[in-house]
């Protein structure tokens, strides 16, 4: 029988990127993604989206506390149709139900699935979670705008040569480079 | 056989939701890989440190469309059936500016946080309270702006189409701008990663 020996440390990929295995090389993730963009393409004739999911979730839950509200709402009558099918039933709801199952699948192979805040060093917790929760107001104004977030529009409309979705790409890098010097106590 | 397969009648919608699953897993099984479930390690892409972003995400879609591309020559393909979401320029335009900000504020995009959230991340499961927050403000002002969001249709419409060139030649430009942009960010990331 042998003895067991300890596992070897091992290296962060980012600086204080903590424990776990390093990430895959970028080239090798993005054949991989790009390999399930062209299965959706191939298999359903439709691309990968996100931000469409989260609306289906909240016309479904505004319609649970005030149904009246909800059916009176332009933008909520959309995702909840007509009535016979439920809301939840629908194509992006179970793609992002997948990518929760997926991304837990590969982060705990990984030794990369725990609980934690992701910051850099000079930011408090509390300011960290609160600029979380206003980016994703923000995000969500800019992709409902836009027709689609970085999934359903920039990737899926990237690799389709979609005119709106260059636009839209090109627009995102812009509007974040803008901010990243005024954001960067948040980061680095 | 003719895809897509769903649009050619080869399952129905019910078996397209267990299909819509089995590919979201795939998602983000390599979105989590690629190291996006970590907030940090995305806005990195915006301190050039780390331009991993940039080059997953030019790799996917010179990926995808080099497939859309080949097996729509083939003939196995029918990309017109493969849905397009309409431009308007205007609201596009504005929507990245704002969604561009909010990355850089909150770390993530809708997609990512969705990974960040299932791997335990607290800021992720925030981000995603923010977007159901988000959402609900922007149906309560649609009725307001949906002039703005729905002006200048310019309907399904590719590159190929609005530039009057052949789809290849488009494709080929692409590619060489995706090389010549992994070579660009390799020598950014050499140069600004050892600044603190």
């Amino acid at each position: 029988m042998t003895a067991r020996l300890p596992d070897p440390p091992r290296a962060p990929a980012v600086a204080g990127a903590g424990p776990g295995a390093p990430y895959l090389n970028p080239y090798l993730a993005g054949i991989g993604l790009g390999l399930v963009l062209l299965a959706a393409f191939v298999l359903v004739g439709r691309g990968l989206g996100a931000s469409g999911a989260f609306s289906s979730t909240l016309s479904w839950l505004v319609n649970l506390v005030a149904p009246a509200h909800a059916q009176a709402n332009l933008y909520m009558q959309d995702y909840l149709g007509d009535g016979t099918t439920h809301p939840l039933k629908a194509w992006l709801v179970f793609e992002v139900v997948g990518v929760a199952a997926g991304a837990l699948l590969s982060g705990l192979l990984a030794g990369r699935a725990r609980f934690t805040v992701e910051k850099g060093p000079r930011v408090s917790t509390a300011i960290r979670l609160l600029c979380a929760f206003a980016g994703g107001m923000l995000m969500a104004f800019g992709a409902h705008l836009a027709r689609g977030c970085t999934s359903g529009q920039a990737l899926t409309g990237g690799a389709l040569l979609n005119v709106g979705s260059w636009a839209f790409m090109l627009m995102v890098f812009v509007g974040g480079y803008a901010v990243a010097w005024f954001m960067r106590w948040q980061w680095r | 056989m003719m895809t897509p397969l769903f649009k050619y009648g080869f399952f129905g919608e019910e078996f397209s939701l267990l299909v819509a699953f089995v590919l979201g897993v795939g998602f983000g099984f390599f979105l989590e890989r690629a190291g996006f479930g970590s907030a940090r390690k995305l806005a990195a892409q915006f301190y050039l440190y780390d331009m991993s972003v940039f080059k997953v995400m030019f790799t996917a879609i010179v990926t995808a469309m080099l497939g859309v591309t080949y097996l729509g020559w083939l003939g196995w393909l029918d990309l017109d059936l493969v849905y397009l979401v309409p431009t308007h320029l205007g609201p596009q335009v504005v929507g990245g500016l704002v969604l561009g900000v909010g990355f850089v504020v909150g770390g993530y995009c809708p997609g990512t946080s969705v990974a960040a959230l299932a791997t335990g991340r607290f800021d992720a499961m925030l981000y995603a309270l923010g977007i159901f927050a988000g959402t609900f403000a922007y149906a309560q002002v649609y009725p307001a702006i949906q002039g703005f969001v729905n002006a200048n249709p310019m309907g399904q419409v590719t590159l190929p189409e609005v530039f009057e060139l052949p789809w290849g030649l488009v494709v080929f430009v692409v590619v060489i701008i995706a090389v010549l942009g992994f070579w660009g960010a390799t020598l950014v990331e050499r140069r600004f990663r050892s600044e603190p």
